[in-house]
């Protein structure tokens, strides 16, 4: 944010605005700025998505619109999403309506303020960062329980509530996976965390510590039911609730919840590559090779490696019951993510 | 399970439109929570008049009828109805027609349980077995129509013979795609029916005893599946199925208790394998010869009844048919199996959840065509 603040300084007669303006202008320059990088990033992962699908199902996928590949297929689709008629159903409860695909969007947005994309890269460096994340990454599922309850319509209604108790059961062991990389470093900042892990591949969370290597196994899971992904996809599931939670939205409303899954999507595999693979930070240690992949594209690429693993699970594995998926969650992760806490926790004090 | 009604019973319609009922069926579900305390199935929709149609044409013309009851296995549906014909007149068909049905019946039963595995990991959720399936089944669909004209309603089991003879080089190409086709079953079974989740989701729902299955006059897969060794095929042979070697796949529930929707489902993968084996043994029985040559100029049987059982890819279909000697039936009933086994659906289902529902229906693998007709 310093750089976009320092870049509106050069626009003639900024200085000469109030004080008040000139704190809020870099922020929502920043927070557009990020939207619009969400944007590109999403296009570009729903166009993968349809991709990697259909290579996986030995078909071709999207070949036409726009020439190489079929690569403007997401655009042409978010054009034709803007393009349908606003279906309101009439007994719907119309404000909760309205407002339930932007706070799940919400929920996925505000998370981004804090992700470090590269050395300076990065909106705001709060010392609470991680913290942060956790909290915010909560708030879409209100917007689920909105769009179920306010949709009038029973498997809307199934669909919404399966998906907070989802969303909320596997909070905690991803949250607790989280901390044992919190342990070493030593501070919730984001920024702090990546420049503990310079220096190359051996410095990597990852690959520090058997116990955080467990832990990033743990968060991955748990993560893929945060963003209702096959395995965990239930509130989803088309074969038992037509669309679950979303089945009365059309248009652009429709196109919000799904730009929402994808950016979070996105938020999640940011986050584990902050965490757990380095962030920005360069693959090869300096004295071995010439640095020359700049920051940000490596984290978007190592992101991008854990998308398409999350993808793949998608189109491979079958979708679990809701009793096994708590089970997992309640029975499983829970007690792994303890000991894995307990270990790291052990570790830091005596070695 | 003992369900007690008095809890918040919420009545949930699967609708006739639904992404995982088959077809055109309304299951009626009473639910406690999650838990399904009753699940009633309404039949009706495809509802045709299949057997007051017939009574209005001749003999082959009720060949076309028959396929679109079952219209995913329409080859082994024209099958019993030809032979229960010729039953009746007493036509003998040459080596060549004879393995010849026997060939397209299988390969039918192959591209029916592709359906039916398919469909079945989708609703599960396991999405890509679906196009892996459909991708096979359709080089059997080719071959159909290289041979009859059709994809998947064939008119081509004729009473007394056949449509069309094989192209030459026919033969070739069937064993061609059964050699491709096995190493795919093991696939298959890699990424659906030994998959963890797959199994957990289906081995231990839908247990339906032998004792239940018996009692509601189940055939086909879901028979065997509960460990019952019953198959038309061997006990009562037609078609010279006596003489090609095969074996019956029965479940043997190593899962979970036997009689599982998963041992249903892998009945029918094993019985796919078994397809393969017949078909090639019939290949190598195949000689030259006219199929057309015992196809009666008019079909006019003698004044009587008959009623003849094959088995067809979901269990043992019947046709009785009663002649007052005339060109048109006087009265045809069908024996469809898929009634039969959702008569004992909502004894199977009672106490599940509803994602259970969806995998038991999903493993009885039901054709709404057949149960309506």
């Amino acid at each position: 944010m310093e750089s976009i603040a320092q870049l509106l300084r050069l626009i003639p007669k900024y200085d000469k605005l109030p004080g008040m303006a000139q704190a809020i202008i870099p922020v929502l320059v920043s927070c557009i700025v990020i939207f619009a990088l969400l944007a590109l990033a999403v296009l570009f992962l729903v166009w993968m998505e349809r991709k990697v699908s259909a290579h996986i199902q030995d078909r071709l996928g999207p070949m036409y619109v726009g020439g190489w590949h079929g690569w403007a297929q997401t655009i042409a689709d978010a054009l034709k999403l803007l393009l349908k008629e606003d279906i309101v159903p009439a007994a719907t409860d119309k404000l909760l309506f309205k407002m339930a695909p932007f706070i799940v969007f919400l929920g996925a947005f505000a998370a981004f303020v804090v992700v470090p994309f590269g050395a300076s890269s990065f909106v705001t460096d709060l010392n609470i960062g991680v913290l942060y994340i956790v909290a915010v990454g909560s708030l879409s599922v209100i917007g689920i329980i909105m769009a179920g309850w306010a949709s009038n319509n029973k498997y809307s209604l199934y669909g919404g509530m399966r998906a907070a108790a989802q969303i909320i059961s596997y909070e905690i062991p991803s949250a607790i996976a989280i901390m044992t990389v919190i342990i070493p470093v030593g501070s919730l900042s984001m920024v702090d965390i990546v420049n503990a892990q310079k220096g190359g591949i051996q410095h990597w969370f990852l690959f520090r510590n058997p116990f955080i290597f467990l832990a990033f196994i743990v968060y991955f899971v748990a993560s893929l039911a945060e963003v209702n992904r096959t395995p965990f996809d239930i509130p989803e599931a088309e074969s038992e609730l037509v669309a679950g939670y979303h089945t009365e939205y059309s248009g652009m409303r429709f196109a919000f919840f799904f730009l929402a899954e994808y950016a979070n999507m996105f938020l999640v595999a940011s986050v584990a590559t902050t965490l757990f693979l380095g962030g920005w930070t360069q693959v090869l240690p300096s004295s071995i090779a010439h640095q020359f992949i700049p920051g940000p594209i490596l984290f978007f690429l190592k992101a991008l490696l854990l998308i398409f693993i999350q993808m793949w699970l998608r189109w491979s594995l079958p979708r679990l019951r809701v009793d096994q998926l708590m089970y997992l969650s309640w029975k499983v992760l829970l007690p792994i993510s303890l000991v894995l806490v307990l270990g790291v926790g052990w570790l830091a004090v005596y070695w | 399970m003992e369900v007690d009604f008095s809890g918040d019973v919420m009545t949930l319609n699967m609708g006739p439109q639904h992404p995982s009922t088959h077809g055109v069926l309304r299951l009626e579900l009473k639910t406690d929570g999650e838990i399904v305390a009753e699940a009633i199935p309404h039949i009706g929709y495809l509802h045709r008049c299949f057997e007051k149609h017939v009574e209005n044409v001749d003999y082959p013309g009720v060949i076309p009828y028959t396929d679109r009851m079952d219209y995913c296995a329409a080859m082994n549906m024209e099958l019993g109805y030809v032979l229960t014909v010729e039953k009746l007149m007493g036509i003998q068909v040459n080596n060549r027609v004879r393995c010849i049905r026997i060939i397209m019946a299988e390969l039918d039963r192959i591209a029916s349980h592709l359906i039916a595995a398919g469909t079945y990991g989708n609703d599960i959720g396991s999405f890509t077995p679906f196009l892996w399936c459909f991708r096979d089944r359709e080089t059997i669909l080719d071959l159909f129509e290289e041979t009859c004209g059709a994809r998947l309603l064939y008119n081509y089991n004729w009473i007394g013979g056949l449509m069309f003879d094989f192209k030459p080089g026919f033969e070739k190409k069937v064993i061609e795609f059964i050699d491709y086709f096995e190493p795919q079953v093991d696939n298959l079974n890699r990424i659906l029916s030994d998959n963890f989740i797959f199994v957990k989701r289906t081995a231990t729902v839908g247990i339906m005893s032998p004792e239940v299955a018996i009692n509601y006059g189940v055939t086909g897969p879901n028979l065997r599946g509960s460990g019952v060794k019953f198959d038309v095929r061997k006990d009562e042979p037609y078609l010279g199925y006596q003489d090609i070697d095969f074996e019956v796949a029965v479940g043997k529930g190593e899962h979970g208790p036997i009689g599982s929707c998963w041992d249903r489902y892998m009945v029918r993968i094993r019985e796919v394998k078994e397809s393969c084996k017949i078909i090639r043994q019939t290949v190598a029985q195949l000689t030259p010869g006219d199929v057309r040559e015992s196809i009666p100029k008019r079909v006019k049987p003698p004044a009587g009844e008959v009623y003849m059982r094959t088995e067809c890819p979901r269990g043992e279909l019947g046709y009785y048919i009663v002649s007052d000697g005339g060109l048109k039936p006087y009265r045809l009933k069908v024996k469809s199996p898929c009634f039969t086994v959702m008569s004992a659906f909502q004894e199977v289902s009672r106490g599940s959840m509803i994602a259970d529902v969806v995998a038991i229906l999903g493993s009885f693998d039901i054709v709404l065509g057949e149960i309506d007709r």
